[in-house]
């Protein structure tokens, strides 16, 4: 069974969800006392060994944990360089990384006697994975989801409307993610007293980029155990997508400590670097103030929030999580970016070579292997998450492919 | 500035020795445009606001309810800038002396500039400010948003608060307190909430500033409800539903002013 406690807990952030100069609780006071409430029992709960426990059976037994570490033999020998390890979070229980944190932040919702669950949703990954654990725990489930990403996300809306939730159109502003965080926080204010908010990236207020790292850290927990058993030695790279940030956090996080291991957290960059064309915080973002936290962000002159463009729903967001922002100060992670078309590239390339349909989301990490491991030698060694699979793209892919339309 | 020449001071000194309620209202400063603001800020002063609340447009104001959210997008669509809000402050102050609070997100101000924006907004003739997601702990946390005396600081506390919350923050208090008697975003509400004097009385112990109450009120009778528990009302999702409605109309703060006239009368009345 895989535990998320394996390591010692992380000093960062301080007590107000600082890392440096970043995060912090930017929140109107309407949320101030939830999210007191909220830290306070989530302080007491990481720090409870019955809590874990519970956790990690169901991470287990419902959710399939531990997911393997496999060596892409066929495509390593493809790219020519170094070995490539993938990270199989595709292979869990409702297709993505996502559900780690739905299920850890709905186990403190009982522990709050909370009933009712609100959370946004990008790709609809963190949707379907919310709507699952609230139909496990019987929570009545509201999701928010732009009506932009509805329409190329069709098929999370229909899975998440089958386990019991209320989907939301979200037609504010460019109706993608960051409107759908609005609706949902506007929710929270309104029912703060019945409700918890399961926020779904390393974002936002504290505690979520805390606790939503902590509960995706098993990730990293388990690939550093079975890279050591494998290869009896730790990774050169660690190469994860980075939207909010969750999926790469989860993996990076139980790393940072190994020197010797290098990370790249690659960002989207949707049609190229140019204003309103992609989503890469680092290439052109400024710092700000967005929904919660400081962080690296896409805004304009006056820090009014730029339009984002990516072909992925989950990376088409315009602040980075303030966690990252701290490591891409440090230097201890760096970060890159890929293109909508060596994104679409690489999921076609991992596909036929490996027999998985990675999510676009994934595919942005899968480029960058694509690019990287040729230039590195034989004996080093990659690991990237493959952090969901893509049969949630596959309408979406075949039209921007085939050029075809497919009819459900 | 000191004490005694802040416009907000003043007023609410005056409002005290009259032993009469203050009357605050708010709008989205560029709605419709930034030129009309100053229209519809004359036709306030006119239907006899004491204060009014300005509010500089953030393209996600997630405290907000949809009326405010549709304000400011409007704004924003007919060019509303952080320099052009303060220009057009600056116009106003030609014709109105009336006490001006901006209200607005972090961002804007964050990008401007912290403390330059408090220095240009006071020059330009602004009394106060409340940044909504800018918590006390905040503002004392990071060097760079350190509150400056050229401005009031308007804390905002909801019922949600703690009671321990509530007295740090109404010891913080500049200007006046606003009280949020609802949980929510901003909005019209049918009923007033229940539980505001007992809030009010609690903020009270713990500050010597005024403490004006809002969020949902919309009709003469709920002013005059609030106004018998408080030191002042605020109304602004009605009056910005209607800039929203008539906003290209020739009549508008015609239309203003005969709609918070009444409003006006019944906190005067308490």
């Amino acid at each position: 069974m895989s535990s998320a406690t394996a390591l010692p807990l992380p000093t960062m952030p301080d007590q107000h969800g600082h890392f440096g100069r970043y995060g912090g609780m930017f929140v109107p006071e309407t949320l101030m006392a939830a999210l007191n409430e909220l830290s306070a029992e989530y302080d007491k709960a990481r720090k409870d060994p019955a809590f874990q426990a519970e956790l990690n059976r169901l991470l287990h037994e419902y959710v399939g944990r531990p997911t393997p570490l496999y060596l892409a033999e066929r495509w390593t020998e493809k790219l020519g360089g170094a070995r490539v390890y993938l990270k199989r979070e595709d292979l869990l229980h409702t297709g993505a990384h996502k559900i780690n944190n739905a299920l850890g932040q709905a186990l403190l919702a009982l522990r709050l006697g909370k009933k009712r669950i609100i959370a946004e949703t990008g790709a609809g990954q963190h949707g379907v994975a919310t709507a699952t654990v609230c139909a496990r725990f019987g929570f009545e489930c509201v999701i928010y989801m732009g009506k932009v990403d509805m329409e190329r996300q069709a098929l999370n809306v229909a899975r998440m409307r089958f386990l019991g939730a209320e989907v939301r159109a979200v037609t504010a502003g460019q109706a993608t993610l960051k409107e759908a965080v609005n609706e949902a926080m506007r929710d929270w204010v309104t029912n703060v007293r019945t409700t918890h908010y399961i926020l779904g990236s390393a974002l936002g207020s504290h505690p979520f980029p805390m606790m939503v790292r902590d509960f995706h850290r098993v990730i990293g927990v388990e690939a550093r155990r079975q890279i050591l058993e494998r290869e009896e030695r730790l990774p050169d790279l660690l190469v994860a997508c980075v939207g909010g940030g969750s999926n790469s956090i989860g993996l990076f996080h139980p790393f940072l400590n190994d020197e010797g291991v290098k990370m790249m957290g690659v960002e989207a960059g949707g049609e190229g670097i140019l204003p309103e064309k992609h989503a890469a915080r680092f290439q052109g973002g400024r710092l700000g103030v967005l929904q919660g936290t400081k962080t690296w962000l896409l805004a304009n002159e006056d820090g009014q929030i730029e339009l984002t463009h990516s072909v992925s729903a989950g990376l088409d967001y315009a602040a980075i999580g303030p966690e990252h922002a701290w490591l891409h100060d440090q230097g201890r992670v760096e970060y890159t970016f890929a293109t909508d078309d060596e994104a679409l590239d690489a999921f076609q390339e991992l596909s036929r070579e490996e027999g998985i349909i990675p999510a676009l989301e994934s595919s942005h990490a899968i480029a960058y292997v694509k690019k990287i491991a040729p230039t590195m030698a034989k004996d080093q060694i990659i690991i990237a998450n493959l952090s969901g699979r893509g049969d949630k793209d596959v309408a979406q892919a075949a039209r921007m492919i085939f050029g075809e339309e497919l009819k459900f | 500035m000191s004490p005694s020449t802040n416009r907000i001071d003043t007023r609410f000194a005056q409002l005290q020795a009259e032993g009469k309620r203050a009357f605050v209202a708010y709008v989205a400063a560029g709605d419709p445009d930034l030129e009309r603001t100053v229209d519809v800020v004359l036709a306030l002063e006119r239907a006899g606001a004491d204060i009014v609340e300005l509010g500089l447009p953030f393209s996600d104001p997630l405290a907000d309810g949809v009326v405010n959210q549709l304000a400011a997008d409007r704004a924003l669509r007919a060019g509303a800038t952080t320099a052009g809000v303060l220009e057009m402050i600056r116009k106003l102050r030609e014709q109105s002396q009336i006490p001006l609070v901006l209200f607005t997100y972090l961002n804007p101000v964050y990008t401007y500039g912290y403390e330059q924006f408090h220095h240009d907004a006071a020059a330009a003739g602004a009394d106060g400010i409340l940044v909504l997601d800018l918590p006390p702990e905040e503002a004392s946390e990071n060097p760079e948003i350190r509150p400056t005396a050229e401005l009031r600081h308007i804390q905002l506390i909801a019922p949600t608060s703690p009671v321990e919350r509530i007295k740090t923050i109404a010891g913080l208090a500049e200007g006046f307190v606003y009280y949020v008697s609802r949980e929510g975003v901003t909005g019209a509400q049918t009923e007033v909430a229940g539980g505001i004097a007992e809030q009010v009385a609690l903020i009270k112990s713990a500050t010597k500033v005024p403490v004006c109450v809002g969020f949902g009120i919309s009709s003469p009778e709920q002013a005059a409800a609030v106004a018998g528990m408080s030191d002042g009302v605020v109304v602004g999702s009605a009056i910005v539903k209607l800039v929203g409605k008539h906003g290209a109309d020739a009549d508008l703060p015609h239309r203003i002013e005969a709609f918070v006239k009444p409003l006006v009368q019944a906190v005067k009345a308490v």
